[in-house]
């Protein structure tokens, strides 16, 4: 097909027809530096800026979205590989693991993504009994709970009854009656507990009194005073106790005093033991050194 | 002084500017064609100077990165005669050299041929104070100088100092530090009709153009087409363009003399056009295609196909021989080249030493146009093509584009002006600092 219109060999100029001004300076405008780098990069930043900020500005928009989120999460977190099937309590006698899976209280199976390892801690911790509680999560849906026990050290009397302590004084556990541990020293009077740990010092230091101590009771929530059997009693200072006691082992071991009819050996003046007699040996020794006293019955 | 005078300084100072920035834009305003070249200039040169090669004038620092010509509309005789077609036209070469370079430019050095330059050697001289040339003692000789009546509306367009003579010393490139009595220099100045630079400010201007120098076409297509030998030895350059043909004398590597002559290849164009009833469009393109200046025996049974849009069959398949064509140009062509010698003469061209002529423009390309020159101007003529620079695309590197060239590497390496030197310290206002500095070093 040809077309009509004769196409003769162009003798014409090339035409090169001039640019209008603003053809031209929008040219100039556009090859201008800073133009270009606003125009390739600035223009389509603001652009995505902006129709995000349209979109999010949109509140069902914002809401979907949370959802979403929500709802990825929560699909995530119930998969099989983060649920808890089994508690599994460790180092704790039949007793405190029953009382520490009952404080757990976890409604397993759960996702592990749910269990306030926390919360779960301070309440198991809360026991009595319990001293450290180590919870974590194993391989194989395991929820293990490491448990060290209080261990008790002594017995605390007090009016309400008898208590196991541990050597910080924390209450272990109740005692129905003190022959029930006769291998724990026996301590008593308001705040004993909160020195169990000199308690038992005294106590190793007794050395040969051992046999004979009954118990420590504590004076004023200060002191302590060493009970022994025949009614003896070791007052002993509020400081360094165990150094007077070792005088007065000192002191017994050369003179055999402990042995003698004393009712107490006081201690609490570190410049002197003061000495308490029976009445009868009070007596004895008055009409020894010839003394005659004149006695009544107050 | 004038107004072109005084903004010389701010040009040399934007022209700095824009070669800190590194682009800038080369404008050849012409009667047939209006070219832009776009340079990029890539800081210090890149080819080191090495035995043997010196820095090339800065020939290596530049690269073209855009060029664009276009037909030129409204421009006669090497002036604008119309100013908005002038102003298009320029849109157009800059608007498309700078889509090809990708790049903006705001600074634009421009030549143009006509405005009829005049030129005239002025000599200054000077009692040394002491005995040492200091730059305050060139910028006084060069004060000393004195300016010849350019006339009604003239400005100086170039003022560059040729020649400077030390007592009894003459050919000195730079007499700073040498010792002497008297110092004298030579200058040339060509000066140009004030109206006409003032338009292509104008027109330059109304494009968003910041003008960063501004040239004779004369002069620049000398520097882009002698060689160095001829610079130095002394050689005139004919730049036979559209509508004026410039002539530039240059002895010691220093223009000396340049002047135009009213005529160029448009004037064949409208010798043929006229002759043979013909369109323009149509004349020029069978000028550039079966142009001649010789006619031989093998021409009369050329036959040429004229044409004609007139829908008349006889008319329209019109054919003339080719020697009828060279009949027609030859005279124009002989005419141009007459006036050439004429201007030559009156420059005292032949008492140079060497006479070397070199053609060049577009209208060089005439074939056969050596062998009516040689009979013309003398048997040292040869067609010169501009110097290659780095970058310039194949299709701008004919004779037609040696002022462009020759822009580009004033541009890069431009020659030491009036202007480029201090201003001596006696002609600073009054309560100048620098006469302050002045008078403290004479006095302490």
């Amino acid at each position: 097909m040809q077309s009509l219109i004769a196409r003769r060999p162009s003798s014409r100029l090339r035409r090169d027809p001039a640019p209008s001004k603003w053809n031209y300076r929008m040219q100039r405008l556009l090859l201008t530096p800073y133009v270009r780098g606003f125009l390739r990069r600035g223009v389509p930043m603001l652009l995505l800026l902006g129709g995000i900020t349209l979109w999010f500005s949109n509140e069902a928009n914002r809401q979907s979205l949370v959802a979403q989120l929500t709802h990825l999460r929560d699909e995530f977190e119930a998969r099989p590989e983060f649920r808890v099937s089994l508690a599994r309590v460790e180092g704790a006698s039949e007793d405190l693991a029953a009382a520490v899976r009952a404080k757990l209280a976890l409604p397993l199976p759960m996702s592990s993504f749910d269990i306030d390892l926390d919360a779960a801690r301070a309440r198991i911790e809360a026991l009595d009994a319990v001293k450290r509680a180590d919870l974590r999560v194993r391989s194989g849906g395991v929820l293990q709970v490491l448990i060290t026990e209080r261990v008790p050290v002594a017995v605390w009397r007090t009016e309400a009854g008898l208590t196991l302590v541990d050597e910080t004084g924390h209450r272990v556990a109740g005692l129905m009656a003190r022959s029930d541990r006769p291998d724990l020293p026996l301590i008593a009077g308001e705040g004993a507990d909160l020195a169990t740990a000199e308690a038992l010092d005294l106590i190793a230091a007794a050395g040969p009194l051992t046999p004979r101590i009954r118990g420590l009771v504590r004076m004023g929530e200060r002191r302590w005073d060493l009970v022994l059997d025949r009614d003896q009693r070791v007052l002993l200072p509020a400081n360094d106790p165990v150094q007077a006691l070792e005088r007065l082992l000192a002191l017994d071991h050369a003179q055999d005093l402990m042995n003698r009819d004393i009712l107490t050996v006081d201690l609490r003046s570190d410049h002197r033991p003061t000495l308490r007699l029976t009445p009868n040996a009070l007596a004895e020794m008055r009409r020894a050194q010839g003394l005659e006293t004149v006695e009544n019955e107050l | 002084m004038t107004d072109l005078y005084t903004s010389q300084r701010a040009m040399r100072n934007m022209r700095r500017a824009a070669m800190q920035r590194g682009v800038i834009a080369i404008l050849d305003v012409g009667t047939s064609k209006i070219a832009c070249l776009i340079l990029r200039f890539d800081g210090p040169d890149r080819l080191r100077e090495q035995d043997g090669v010196g820095p090339m004038a800065g020939q290596s620092q530049f690269r073209v990165i855009g060029a664009a010509t276009t037909r030129s509309r409204g421009v006669r005789f090497g002036e604008i005669a119309v100013m908005n077609e002038t102003e298009r036209a320029i849109r157009t070469a800059v608007q498309a050299a700078q889509k090809m370079a990708n790049v903006r430019v705001d600074h634009v050095i421009a030549c143009f041929s006509g405005a009829e330059p005049r030129s005239y050697g002025l000599a200054g001289e000077l009692d040394l104070q002491d005995s040492v040339v200091t730059e305050q003692d060139v910028s006084r000789v060069l004060a000393a100088c004195d300016v010849p009546d350019l006339g009604q509306g003239r400005e100086v367009l170039h003022a560059q100092p040729v020649n400077f003579a030390l007592d009894h010393r003459s050919g000195l490139g730079d007499p700073r530090g040498q010792i002497g009595h008297r110092l004298a220099v030579d200058m040339h100045l060509l000066s140009v009709d004030g109206d006409v630079v003032q338009n292509l400010l104008y027109c330059i201007k109304r494009c968003d153009l910041e003008l960063a120098g501004l040239a004779s076409s004369a002069y620049v297509s000398g520097v882009s087409s002698l060689v160095e030998d001829e610079q130095e030895l002394g050689a005139a350059c004919i730049d036979m363009g559209g509508g004026a043909t410039g002539i530039s004398i240059f002895m010691k590597k220093h223009m000396i003399y340049a002047d135009s002559v009213r005529m160029g290849g448009d004037h064949v164009t409208s010798d043929i056009s006229k002759g043979l009833q013909i369109p323009l469009a149509t004349a020029e393109k069978i000028k550039t295609r079966h142009g001649g200046l010789y006619a031989t025996g093998m021409d009369d049974r050329e036959m040429i196909d004229i044409g004609g849009d007139s829908g008349d069959w006889e008319k329209d398949r019109r054919q003339i021989s080719r020697t009828e064509l060279i009949g027609i140009m030859r005279p124009r062509v002989e005419e141009i080249l007459e006036e050439v010698r004429a201007t030559l003469d009156a420059a005292g061209f032949d008492t140079l030493p060497s006479q070397q002529i070199v053609l060049t423009g577009g209208g060089s390309q005439i074939p056969g146009l050596d062998g009516i020159a040689t009979r013309v101007l003398g048997q040292r003529v040869r067609i010169g093509r501009p110097l290659r620079v780095q970058g310039l695309p194949q299709a701008a590197t004919g004779a037609a584009f040696a002022s462009a060239v020759g822009l580009c590497l004033f541009a890069a390496h431009p020659q030491d002006e009036w202007w480029d030197f201090e201003i001596p310290a006696e002609r600073y206002p009054a309560r100048s600092l620098r006469r302050a500095v002045k008078w403290f070093k004479d006095n302490w």
